[in-house]
């Protein structure tokens, strides 16, 4: 759903900001990008992604951190049914060891 | 009852290039014999494993695209369990999955279709017109490794 599409507006702010908003402004050293927070909106809504293959590693293994658990949707942002998708080809592509299970 | 199904093999790098290919004859013989249909075979080559299975570093992945019935997928499955060559495998039937995606797809082509209309643009997308959401740096830049060969 891109229901807000500006092509100006300079992106940052996006509204859920929230709570996280305060703390985010303090960190004025110049470094940009804490470690997650930006994007809370699930990436297959959003790239339109339809297929969550279990073939396609480079897709799933972001989704894979410190190659052991599956990152958690309140992280990831992924919406309920593609994070059940996204469970399922993960499965298959550890059961193939095309993906790890755990850190070694 | 006809049925699409994924066939994935792993398969030992201690066979040899004589013992792959009995190993999918095999195969094919079992889909014949039952009624099936190999669709396509592809052979990924020698892969590194994410993780050691048995002693073994690496293998060579065979993935068929079998029409079959169930009771020839779950033959398939009986016969690889067995096959010490065969070190991992999957079956997964893909139609109904296909079936999902072609409808969201069509769906999704539909509503945007509308969208332009309501806005006075032709139903279809110029090539070269924006795809995909505004590309600002707004995006989370770690998600986007290997967008581009997405099915
Ligand atoms: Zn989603």
């Amino acid at each position: 759903m891109n229901g807000g599409r500006k092509p100006s507006g300079g992106g940052r702010g996006r509204g859920a900001a929230g709570a996280a908003g305060a703390a985010g402004a303090a960190g004025k050293d110049g470094q940009r990008r804490p470690m997650f927070r930006r994007r809370k909106v699930c990436k297959f809504c959003s790239d339109k992604i339809d297929d969550i293959n279990y073939k396609d590693t480079k897709l799933l293994l972001p989704f894979v951190p410190e190659r052991a658990k599956i990152l958690p949707r309140r992280i990831s942002g992924t919406c309920a049914m593609h994070q059940r998708k996204l469970r399922t080809a993960i499965m298959r592509a550890r059961q193939l060891a095309l993906i790890p299970y755990t850190a070694e | 009852m006809n049925r699409k199904y994924e066939l994935v093999y792993v398969v030992s790098p201690d066979a040899t290039e004589a013992q792959i290919a009995e190993l999918a004859t095999q195969v094919e013989g079992i889909v014949q014999r039952l009624g099936g249909t190999l669709e396509k075979t592809e052979n990924w080559g020698r892969r590194k494993l994410a993780y050691e299975i048995g002693r073994h570093k690496e293998a060579t992945y065979i993935l068929d695209v079998i029409n079959g019935s169930g009771e020839l997928m779950k033959e398939i499955d009986r016969r690889l369990k067995v096959f010490d060559l065969v070190i991992r495998h999957l079956v997964v039937r893909v139609d109904e999955h296909e079936g999902v995606i072609d409808r969201q797809k069509s769906r999704r082509t539909e509503t945007s279709r509308r969208r332009r209309i309501a806005r006075g643009l032709p139903p279809d997308r110029a090539p070269g017109e924006g795809q995909r959401g505004e590309p600002d740096d707004d995006r989370d830049d770690r998600f986007d490794m290997g967008l581009e060969d997405v099915r």
